[in-house]
């Protein structure tokens, strides 16, 4: 691990002031992920800015929408009141991924900025775009049973792991960020970046931004449910996941949000199937036809296809759930 | 930064003064009461000093600022008790109490935690006073070779203190994050039943 320098700033403007003093510095909070990518040699920060103990960590109600702090910890989005209220799928998700030791440390802005877990990615003396930019890809035509189907490109194919951002590209949330340039906001489909020719660039975050909040629209009249398939019952990443969430109102669907993960380089919204369900009387039939069009845009490798008619499953699955009267 | 910094890596000098351009305090390098000696030996060039409560005491030790918490207690601190499985926050070997929460040392960094209240394995209890959970294990046999079973202990009586022992189920949901290389999650579970059963560990309040 290349040393560093320890930084701590008493105000996000200091903390701001200080990432664009240092080009090569990172912002630090729970320091998971980013310590595993630390100790692989992937992330080499000459200075960490801790953000830890700046306030950033509260989950309040702000009106149309729960403010999730960039720094609140995943346990507390499982098991905040607010968050079981109004937007139980964050709730869901969270508790969906990691262990409680995890969860107690991972904060919402690290849980969408986590890595990917492609292990061309992790293994030293392999191909990785996103590891060194421009080698190429081992993962293409290789061991690519986890990897994505849609999103993809010839630089490279890796999923985001995050079960959390499932439940916020459903729920249209907004990334609140501050930065040299001042703040602005993200909506939450902007946030993460196809892959492209430039895989090494994940998210629309500008150099030296940091997130303050992630926003999520009250869901409370919304039936939400967040359905993962793993290899494990427990503490594994998703071979494929769906995150639904529908209203009901006499006999027909008039609400319908639906995110995939597990399949996507980024979080897998799934508005074909969306519009061909609203309107309708939910049923089985239906459900079928409609999870058949998840399919549109998939590009599969040798060991993937398996998650086409699997992701049509879940999506059944999920609807059934979340229609039941 | 200043040349001297830059030239011995990072110097207790150099850290404090890197902060004070933010106009940061660092409430963690003051002795606090009875601290003890420094811990003699050599850490390498980004060695700086850091105070640490661990089980009640408050320990100085020179440590290298980028050592996990966990190699800062194994390798400076000679509290053993704590183990080193994965190293990679995949196993749970590593579980240590930190301010009631349980997390894991390996991905902790030791600096970032100076004046949290750090609790291991031999802070819970001592072989002629066994803590309950300790006494459950060997009561229900819930270990084979025994390295994953002081993060294994430490993580059980977490789980109930945090209320989440309510059903076999949930024990093995909040307990995934220890894995047992020997199998011995059966015992594992009856053993934390046991604890919860009998009163011996309750949920604290939040």
């Amino acid at each position: 691990m290349r040393s560093f320098q320890l930084l701590r700033p008493r105000s996000v403007d200091t903390a701001v002031e200080m990432m664009a003093a240092h080009p090569e510095a990172q912002y630090v909070a729970g320091g998971t992920n980013q310590i595993d990518m630390m100790k692989a040699g992937i992330h080499r920060p000459s200075h960490l800015v801790d953000i830890a103990g700046l306030g950033l960590d509260r989950i309040t109600d702000r009106g149309d929408v729960i403010r999730l702090g960039a720094l609140a910890s995943n346990t507390a989005l499982a098991t905040d009141p607010l968050v079981l209220e109004h937007v139980p799928m964050v709730s869901q998700t969270v508790l969906e991924g990691a262990t409680q030791q995890i969860r107690n440390v991972a904060t919402t802005a690290g849980n969408i900025l986590q890595r990917n877990r492609c292990p061309y990615f992790y293994v030293p003396g392999t191909r990785c775009n996103r590891k060194v930019p421009g080698t190429g890809c081992d993962a293409v035509g290789g061991f690519d049973r986890l990897n994505a189907i849609f999103g993809t490109s010839e630089s490279c194919i890796a999923v985001m792991p995050s079960d959390l951002v499932i439940a916020l590209r459903a729920y249209d949330a907004t990334v609140r960020v501050t930065g040299p340039e001042g703040a602005r906001e993200i909506p939450f489909a902007e946030f993460h970046l196809l892959p492209g020719d430039t895989p090494e660039v994940e998210t629309a975050l500008r150099p030296g931004e940091m997130i303050l909040s992630v926003d999520v629209p009250k869901a409370t009249a919304l039936t939400s449910r967040y359905h993962k398939i793993r290899e494990r019952r427990s503490y594994a990443f998703a071979l494929l996941s769906v995150g639904g969430a529908a209203r009901v109102e006499d006999g027909r669907i008039t609400e319908m949000r639906l995110a995939a993960g597990g399949v996507g380089t980024v979080p897998w919204r799934l508005p074909q199937v969306e519009a061909a369900l609203v309107g309708e009387a939910p049923g089985p039939d239906l459900f079928e036809r409609a999870a058949a069009l998840s399919r549109e845009g998939a590009v599969i490798g040798r060991q993937n296809s398996f998650k086409l008619p699997l992701l049509e499953r879940a999506i059944v699955r999920v609807l059934t759930d979340i229609t039941e009267v | 930064m200043s040349d001297e910094t830059k030239a011995s890596g990072v110097s207790r000098r150099g850290f404090l003064s890197g902060t004070a351009a933010g106009a940061a305090a660092i409430p963690l390098l003051t002795s606090e009461g009875h601290a003890q000696e420094i811990v003699p030996g050599d850490v390498g060039v980004a060695a700086i000093e850091m105070t640490l409560r661990v089980n009640g005491q408050t320990r100085r030790v020179r440590a290298d600022i980028r050592a996990s918490l966990l190699d800062v207690m194994r390798d400076r601190l000679e509290l053993t008790g704590t183990k080193k499985g994965c190293d990679a926050g995949h196993c749970g070997a590593c579980t240590i109490s930190l301010n009631g929460e349980r997390r894991l040392a390996c991905l902790t960094l030791a600096v970032r935690h100076q004046g949290d209240e750090i609790t291991t394995i031999e802070g819970l209890g001592t072989p002629g006073n066994l803590h309950p959970m300790q006494d459950a294990f060997v009561r229900h046999d819930a270990f084979q070779c025994g390295y994953c079973t002081p993060g294994q202990i430490m993580s059980a009586v977490a789980c109930i203190e945090t209320g989440n022992a309510g059903s076999r189920d949930q024990i093995k949901e909040f307990m995934s994050g220890n894995i047992c290389r020997c199998g011995a999650f059966p015992n594992i579970v009856a053993a934390i039943e046991d604890v919860r059963d009998a009163g011996l560990v309750t949920e604290q309040g939040t």
